[in-house]
């Protein structure tokens, strides 16, 4: 019976996923590599620069707080980092090795706040943990993205490529169509961008508020009408560090502000 | 049951295969389907409109057509101000259904088609994007974008 349904589990796999000749698949060139920030008009690059008029830094600067207040049952972030987490973002997504999985940087926060602190992880979305992921990104500002792909995490690092070139929704579009293959053309009052996490979480003026780079890419694929997974979903985590080996050399800009 | 049939049918849910193509290939002759997908004659009008509207067509979200009164018309698809002048209504007709019947790696959607997706929202499944009179009524707006009719 276990093998029936290893049988019919890798038959519908194969029967499903699209065919995609991964080695036909053109990519981004080094030298073309750009944040999204460049296709802001001059005004909005300035307000993100400004650390003072940047909301994004209300979340950065409650995160600050967060990390140095005890909780309830354990100890403060920063009673074990004490040093701060200074380039620690622009190497997530990762492989942790305790738990065997990649994790992003909300889910490695939320290892923390469960076995560290005996905390319940915070949720998704909530102004606790956009608040600490962006003050512990902002640390890195500025530092280059680069993650490892080649140990244990090169499996999943695939599954997220898949997941980039892979048609869905009703509009049947990939995001390497969008983002790899018309990046710079217009859909309609936007720019296309390339994609990349690297200002995330940022404020998008469209929210009128700080969000996450799962709940962007819950955005892109509804925009496609295609049904978005849910927050901190593995094949999220997965396409995450996908794009982040896809961004290698820029670098990190949170609280980017976005349209 | 045997093992066969219920994978086939396990297959066959979730990949939603059961829709068979709306276009089939006996519609289509060379690059065009000829015949008309309604009765009703398209209304140019009603295409116009369509083309616009963020709810319905939204067409400029990728292309541009010269005159029409819309803010920001995207360019990631190709200019349709005299897309008539390349195109009678039956190639168009074929386009808008699904132009991955004309280039399987095209980026234009397919506005007439439920089968062969993936990971379709839900509110979505089984749903055409436009109506088969919808189809009629964006052929009818764009086989008139013709350079004679410009000055118009
Ligand atoms: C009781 C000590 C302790 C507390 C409290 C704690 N951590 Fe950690 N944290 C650790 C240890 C130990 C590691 C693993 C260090 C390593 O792998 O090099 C770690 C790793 C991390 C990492 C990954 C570092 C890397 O280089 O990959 C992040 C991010 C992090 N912690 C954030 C936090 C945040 C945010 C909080 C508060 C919500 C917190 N931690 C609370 C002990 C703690
Ligand atoms: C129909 C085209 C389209 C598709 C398909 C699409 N996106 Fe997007 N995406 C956009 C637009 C438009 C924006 C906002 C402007 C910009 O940054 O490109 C955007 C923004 C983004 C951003 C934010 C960039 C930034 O710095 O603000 C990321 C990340 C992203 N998309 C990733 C993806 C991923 C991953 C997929 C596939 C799951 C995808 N997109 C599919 C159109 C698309
Ligand atoms: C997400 C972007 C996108 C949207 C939305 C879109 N198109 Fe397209 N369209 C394209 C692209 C790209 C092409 C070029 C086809 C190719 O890949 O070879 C195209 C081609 C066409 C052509 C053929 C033009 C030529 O010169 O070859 C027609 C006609 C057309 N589209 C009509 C429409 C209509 C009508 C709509 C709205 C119902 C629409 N398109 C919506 C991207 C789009």
């Amino acid at each position: 019976m276990i093998r029936l349904a290893g049988l019919v589990s890798i038959t519908l796999i194969t029967a499903c996923s699209a065919t995609t000749e991964v080695s036909d698949v053109p990519e981004l060139a080094a030298e073309d590599i750009v944040s999204a920030s460049v296709f802001l008009n001059s005004e909005t690059r300035a307000l993100q620069e400004d650390t003072f008029a940047n909301p994004g830094y209300l979340w950065v600067d409650r995160g600050e707080a967060l990390f140095s207040q005890p909780p309830a049952a354990g100890p403060a972030c920063i009673t074990c980092h004490e040093k701060g987490l200074r380039g620690v973002a622009a190497t997530y997504p990762a492989y942790d090795e305790n738990i065997g999985q990649v994790l992003n940087l909300e889910g490695r926060i939320n290892q923390c706040r469960v076995t560290q602190q005996s905390e319940p992880a915070w949720t998704f979305e909530s102004d606790e943990l956009l608040s600490i992921t962006a003050y512990v990104a902002n640390q890195s500002l500025g530092e280059p993205i680069s993650v490892d792909v080649n140990g244990p995490a090169r499996a999943v690092y695939e599954v997220g490529r898949d997941y980039f070139q892979t048609r869905r929704g009703q509009f049947n579009l990939s995001c390497q169509q969008c983002h790899t293959e018309n990046w710079g053309k217009r859909l309609r009052g936007d720019t296309l961008s390339q994609g990349h996490g690297n200002g995330f979480p940022a404020y998008r003026l469209e929210w009128e508020s700080l969000g996450s780079l799962h709940r962007r890419l819950r955005d892109c694929d509804t925009g496609v009408r295609a049904e978005p997974l849910p927050y901190g979903d593995p094949l999220y985590v997965a396409l995450e560090l996908y794009l982040a080996e896809r961004s290698k050399g820029i670098s990190i800009e949170t609280p980017g502000i976005r349209r | 049951m045997n093992r066969v049939a219920i994978l086939a049918a396990l297959i066959l849910s979730a990949c939603g295969a059961q829709d068979a193509p709306l276009i089939s290939s006996r519609m289509i002759s060379g690059d065009a389907i000829v015949e008309p997908l309604t009765k009703t004659t398209g209304d140019a009008i009603r295409g116009e409109k369509l083309f616009v509207s963020r709810e319905e067509g939204h067409c400029i979200l990728c292309h541009k057509v010269d005159g029409l009164e819309a803010e920001f018309q995207g360019d990631v698809g190709p200019d349709l101000s005299f897309v008539g002048d390349r195109f009678n209504a039956g190639q168009l007709r074929l386009r808008i259904a699904d132009y991955q019947l004309v280039r399987p790696g095209a980026l234009m959607p397919s506005y007439f088609r439920t089968h062969d997706l993936h990971q379709v929202g839900k509110a979505y499944v089984g749903e055409t994007v436009l109506t088969a009179q919808q189809v009629e009524d964006i052929v009818a707006y764009l086989a008139d974008r013709k350079t004679s009719d410009d000055d118009a």
